[in-house]
């Protein structure tokens, strides 16, 4: 059974029609990647499937649950995480604290528990700060776990921003363009440490990305979105070869 | 070396400041505390005898501020008591019980810090009880700043710690105000309004608490107005609902003739004393600080800082901003309550665009996102405004100089973006390394 289904998904932004029939099956442990000019609509479709958007037709399924008209942060809890194109890291939080706020789901005090610092409240910061410090361990962050996140370097806030996403306990990883603004030598680690989450923490894993190298290392299947319609689909080698793909990227050969 | 050098080169000042640094370094707090006991021991027994042969006519009230801004030619006089009674005894026994304290540190470093912060506060509560002792005016002011330091706490879990700017803060006092105040006029008290008391009076004082809930629960439930359109909005526009919300409660109290309309209501019994209102406000301070170092009370600053990627982060933002805005509430409406029960009047005159001023002044004043910084701001300004008193009208041109100040070389306030933590603030302190 697919892990995240999604079917005849389409959006409309006032009259705009950003997303046409879309649909999509990921399947456990798969990584598919969805590639697309720059307006496409691909951040669109994580929006929608992370519940900031709800779709105006259309099905979306995580596990078997129905996502539709769900808050994101219930979504977010049920077992979606996802990263950000454009970083949004807290401006006044520290490392340790990124990762401990998204285990905000997972905490097992209520509010007069943190109110007067009962020994539960106490008990549970415990475990999730040893939760995330283990975490920044993976993402190689934690010397870096109680300065301010955004005084980092810029390779470093993206590992943060996956080690906050893992902190959810995802079942399905949506990355958005993970290697944006990155140098080759922090490309090729990247693709390790998306590799190793992969592994390690047994997810499934759906990526928006420009870089088709990235893409090609990485994905089973691919996906190539032009205005908010799905074009081609398939391996890589069948998506480096589709004509149509090639036309959306580099214009129609004129042949005279 | 290298800072020898600079001492040298620097001249007097920097040198000064290393003696004056060397000087105070290893006195833990319970020493500090220790030395401004016994300073109000020595004022409480001698300060007649002192003030007398200053020519003084009387203990200067409030550090001597009204004495000066009153009399000028007493200013020697005046300094000269603030040495003899304060600065000197403070400095020397806070300094003489050094290693003392310091054990005494240790090993409450070692216990709960509960047990660790009641002994400081019943050490501070005793020079507090003496300090009031000698006069009225000063019991009046010290009851006031520390009902300012709630206020001010709370509007900065929803100013500071949520990044909202909310101009509600009187609106919910007034609603605590009321609250409690109908509550006690009604059961305790033979007044105008509500007739007999319905209760044996010699319960009152027990209820006293119960009403300060109830004011606090019904300006909390006041909040959820503002709390539910912060779903939808933010920034300016909030700030404008907040602004409507806070006439919508004064004209509602004017309007309302059961609760004394415009005239206020007066001869509230007099519960406000000094050791509920210190209790109150310690309780106050614990508990928003224990909520602002949890990570569910994190959550405020994730929503401030980016509410998008709080609510992906599985952050239930909308009950953390009704969290927010109802916990702030409270402790308004419960400040509100004892202010209302110190001043035993009240009228919806005092709730209005006048006293919130008063206390966003405070809160970014002190610095946002701060434990420290709100009670910094609050004593400050609450002493700074009573001090200047005698100027009269001059006194609303240099408190708002001295903010235009502050916001220039300290944008976010004096003291912003820590975290208090008793804890660290109660240990043993070790002298600094001595020159090698």
């Amino acid at each position: 059974m697919a892990l995240l289904r999604v079917d005849n998904m389409t959006h409309y932004f006032e009259g705009l029609r950003a997303v046409h029939n879309y649909n999509l099956i990921l399947e456990p442990g798969h990584i598919v990647g969805l590639i697309g000019p720059n307006g496409a609509g691909k951040t669109t479709i994580f929006n929608l499937i992370s519940g900031i958007h709800t779709p105006t037709e259309g099905n979306i399924e995580l596990d078997g649950h129905n996502l539709i008209g769900h808050y994101p942060h219930k979504i977010a809890s049920m077992g979606l995480g996802r990263t950000f194109q454009n970083l949004l890291l807290w401006r006044h939080m520290t490392v340790l604290e990124h990762v401990k706020m998204a285990c905000y789901s997972q905490l097992g005090y209520g509010v007069l528990g943190a109110f007067f610092g009962s020994r539960r409240c106490h008990k549970e910061e415990k475990r999730i700060t040893s939760k995330a410090m283990h975490l920044l361990e993976t993402f190689n962050v934690v010397q870096f776990s109680s300065q301010l996140a955004v005084s980092l370097p810029y390779g470093a806030q993206r590992r943060l921003e996956m080690a906050r996403a893992m902190a959810t306990n995802p079942k399905v990883l949506l990355l958005d363009e993970p290697t944006a603004g990155m140098t080759p030598d922090e490309l090729n680690r990247m693709i390790t440490i998306i590799r190793k989450v992969h592994q390690d923490f047994d997810v499934a894993i759906f990526m928006i990305e420009h870089r088709l190298k990235f893409v090609m290392d990485l994905c089973e299947r691919i996906q190539t979105l032009v205005f908010g319609e799905v074009i081609a689909e398939g391996t890589p080698d069948e998506i480096k070869n589709n004509p149509h793909v090639i036309e959306a990227y580099l214009g129609k050969e004129d042949v005279t | 070396m290298a800072s020898q050098e600079q001492n040298t080169r620097q001249g007097n000042k920097k040198g000064f400041r290393a003696w004056l640094q060397k000087l105070l370094a290893g006195i833990p707090l319970i020493g500090w505390i220790s030395g401004l006991f016994a300073a109000v021991l020595i004022e409480y027994f001698l300060g007649d005898l002192i003030s007398y042969y200053l020519g003084l006519p009387k203990i200067p009230v409030l550090f001597g501020f009204l004495t000066v801004l009153k009399k000028p030619l007493l200013m020697p006089g005046t300094i000269g008591y603030l040495i003899l009674v304060y600065g000197l005894p403070i400095l020397l026994i806070a300094k003489s019980l050094r290693k003392p304290a310091n054990k005494l540190a240790a090993f409450l470093d070692k216990g709960p810090v509960s047990v660790g912060a009641v002994i400081h506060l019943g050490l501070f509560y005793g020079a507090m009880h003496f300090w009031t002792d000698l006069s009225d005016y000063r019991l009046l002011v010290l009851k006031l700043t520390m009902i300012a330091i709630m206020l001010t706490l709370s509007i900065n879990v929803i100013n500071g710690y949520m990044g909202e700017f909310s101009c509600s803060h009187p609106g919910f006092m007034a609603l605590g105000a009321y609250g409690a105040s109908t509550i006690t006029l009604l059961l305790f008290a033979n007044d105008k309004l509500f007739g007999d008391a319905l209760l044996p009076e010699a319960l009152g004082l027990y209820f006293f608490p119960l009403a300060l809930i109830a004011g606090g629960l019904i300006a909390a439930l006041g909040a959820l107005i503002i709390a539910i359109p912060s779903f939808r909005t933010r920034g300016d526009y909030l700030a404008i609902i907040s602004l409507a919300f806070l006439f919508i409660v004064k004209s509602l109290i004017e309007n309302l003739e059961f609760i004394g309309g415009p005239r206020g209501m007066s001869s509230q019994p007099n519960y406000s004393n000094l050791p509920m209102v210190f209790i109150v406000m310690v309780l106050c301070i614990w508990i928003i600080n224990n909520f602002v170092r949890s990570t569910m009370g994190k959550a405020l600053n994730a929503v401030r800082d980016n509410e998008l990627a709080a609510e992906v982060m599985t952050v239930n933002t909308r009950k953390t901003k009704i969290i927010a805005f109802m916990f702030g509430a409270f402790w308004a409406g419960v400040a509100g309550g004892l202010f209302a029960h110190v001043l035993r009047y009240v009228n919806p005159g005092s709730f209005g665009i006048q006293r919130l001023a008063e206390i966003l002044a405070m809160v970014y004043f002190g610095g946002l996102n701060s434990v420290t910084g709100s009670i910094v701001g609050a004593v400050s300004i609450s002493i700074l405004s009573e001090a200047l008193r005698p100027l009269e009208i001059y006194k609303w041109i240099i408190i708002p100089l001295l903010l235009i100040l502050v916001m220039l070389f300290r944008p976010t306030g004096l003291i912003a973006f820590t975290e208090f933590n008793p804890k660290e603030l109660m240990k043993p302190k070790k002298k600094r390394i001595e020159e090698q």
